[in-house]
């Protein structure tokens, strides 16, 4: 309280903003109270917890990588580059953020599926898509791609091009001072990214359900797998849920470590 | 740095927060009396399947009984369930298949003793071009044959594996979906070659996806039973509208559809 008044904040400020906080808080203690623990560690363990589970690991994995090889270069022509039609640009990057899932898988489908855009183009090549684990991992990249571009694109603007320029008045090529001044300087805000794209991709369930399907150790995620025990087995999704909280709280605790570390 | 981390984290929030499902809380204003009930409002529970039988038949009884206004709030019989234990203001409730009634019945929250009013066979679904030649169960055997089904949690899914077991086919299903409004989806995307669902579904989709019967399919008939709920603040018409339902005009309303008789 009386930091609060050193502060100028006019006190009633405090009340309203415990209120908010009791909001976020409250239906995770909900959940937490709700978990069996007599049974939690046979729940989370069953085989089809575990072939979740993993799944959700590696496409995550995977898909956090395909954030990183074609976020950076998006990030770095946003942040260093300017040309007509930029603006739009970086909104349309960023559309599948505010987007509801749902629509990212329906426009997915519409794309790569057999139907699809590409969908002709991919059967003459063999590949099939649909119902696949790379639909998975397709749907976790579109939805989590913006997530790094964001924030490694902040980062770079506020980290700045001093550096850069003196690198390249020394005669470094620009492949040089990006690869030994521009990518270490960042390097931090890239890791968060990567990290809140991981995030993203983990807890991935509109454009997954309605993209790729749901099969045990193919298509079933996590979230999937939570949504259907559900049906069936409330405290087996009760327990998978307290699972997927406990990973969302080590993320924001990484991401955090990462920022006060700069 | 470290706000637009934290900004690119309130957004992951916001992102993740998909719509999901609805319920109609139905305000009961008038107090009920026997003969002439003014300005009733009725909310009626019911499965998913019944959607546009049960909102024809609303209005029919709506019309039958001036004053009274019906409400629906449709879903899985499963969620339905749920909210009704947790306190959902419902008058009647109307379920897929006997398990979930059963379980309104074992809480005590059934008035009387719930009424059949019709069934439901499954029945297989194929683009309308149906691109794999599907013209009996044994077809869905076919490793090559893109089938979708419902997860064996739900419903629709059980009919499945029961439907399997009696004609000893061994379907390998691509996906096994959360619904059995999922299942038609694929289906009319053309992502599936082939799904089952309920006959009555096959009905409602028109000519978007074609119906092949199969003999093996009255082997699991799934019964929907109806009935008016303790919690109901207007009982009497609240089994005025169940019974309506199992009468004349509802029976012709749900044979119109596709519903078998019970």
């Amino acid at each position: 309280m009386a930091s609060a008044r050193a502060s100028g904040l006019p006190r009633w400020v405090v009340v309203p903003a415990v209120a908010g906080a009791v909001f976020i808080v409250l239906p995770l203690a909900a959940l937490a109270s709700r978990v069996q623990w007599g049974s939690f560690w046979s729940l989370v363990t069953s085989d089809s917890s575990r072939e979740a589970l993993l799944l959700s690991l590696r496409t995550s994995g995977t898909a956090t990588v395909l954030c990183v090889v074609l976020g950076v270069p998006m990030a770095l022509v946003l942040a260093r580059t300017s040309f007509r039609g930029q603006a739009l640009i970086r909104s349309l990057v960023l559309l599948p953020l505010v987007l509801p899932p749902v629509v990212g898988g329906i426009a997915l489908l519409y794309t790569f599926g057999r139907q699809g855009l590409l969908g002709g183009t991919m059967d003459v090549l063999g590949l099939q898509i649909a119902f696949s684990t790379t639909a998975v991992v397709i749907a976790q990249t579109f939805v989590s791609l913006p997530f790094l571009v964001v924030s490694l694109e902040g980062t770079l603007r506020t980290a700045g091009q001093r550096y850069e320029v003196v690198a390249a008045t020394l005669g470094a090529r620009p492949t040089t001072v990006l690869r030994r001044v521009t990518l270490p300087l960042v390097l931090p805000g890239l890791a968060a990214g990567a990290v809140l794209s991981f995030a993203r991709a983990l807890g991935e369930f509109g454009a997954t359900i309605t993209f790729a399907g749901s099969l045990e150790g193919v298509t079933r995620t996590l979230p999937l797998e939570i949504y259907l025990q559900r049906e069936t087995d409330p405290d087996a999704a009760v327990a998978l849920s307290l699972v997927l909280v406990v990973i969302a709280v080590l993320v924001i605790g990484l991401v955090r470590g990462r920022s006060n570390a700069l | 740095m470290r706000s637009i981390v934290l900004s690119a984290a309130a957004a992951l929030l916001l992102a993740t927060t998909a719509a999901c499902g609805s319920s109609d809380g139905g305000g009961s204003d008038a107090e009920a009396t026997s003969s002439a009930p003014k300005d009733t409002t009725l909310t009626v529970f019911a499965a998913a399947s019944l959607k546009s039988s049960f909102t024809e038949i609303g209005a029919a009884f709506e019309k039958a009984n001036p004053g009274v206004n019906v409400t629906f709030n449709f879903a899985g019989s499963s969620d339905l369930v749920a909210q009704i234990q947790q306190g959902a203001p419902a008058d009647v409730f109307a379920s897929a298949d006997t398990t979930n009634m059963d379980k309104a019945t074992a809480d005590d929250l059934v008035a009387g003793s719930p009424t059949d009013f019709a069934t439901n066979t499954l029945e297989i679904a194929t683009p309308p071009d149906n691109p794999a030649d599907v013209d009996s169960l044994d077809d869905l055997a076919d490793p090559d044959v893109k089938v979708v089904l419902c997860a064996a949690a739900v419903p629709c899914g059980a009919a499945a594996a029961g439907v399997e077991k009696a004609a000893g086919v061994d379907i390998r299903p691509v996906s096994e979906e959360q619904s059995v409004t999922d299942v038609l989806g694929k289906v009319i995307s053309g992502e599936a070659d082939a799904g089952l669902v309920y006959v009555t579904d096959v009905e409602a989709a028109g000519d978007k996806v074609n119906g092949v019967t199969f003999p093996e399919s009255s082997g699991v008939v799934n019964t929907y039973p109806i009935a008016a709920l303790t919690g109901s603040k207007h009982l009497d018409v609240a089994k005025a509208f169940a019974a309506f339902v199992a009468g004349d005009q509802g029976r012709a309303v749900l044979a119109a559809a596709g519903f078998g008789a019970p």
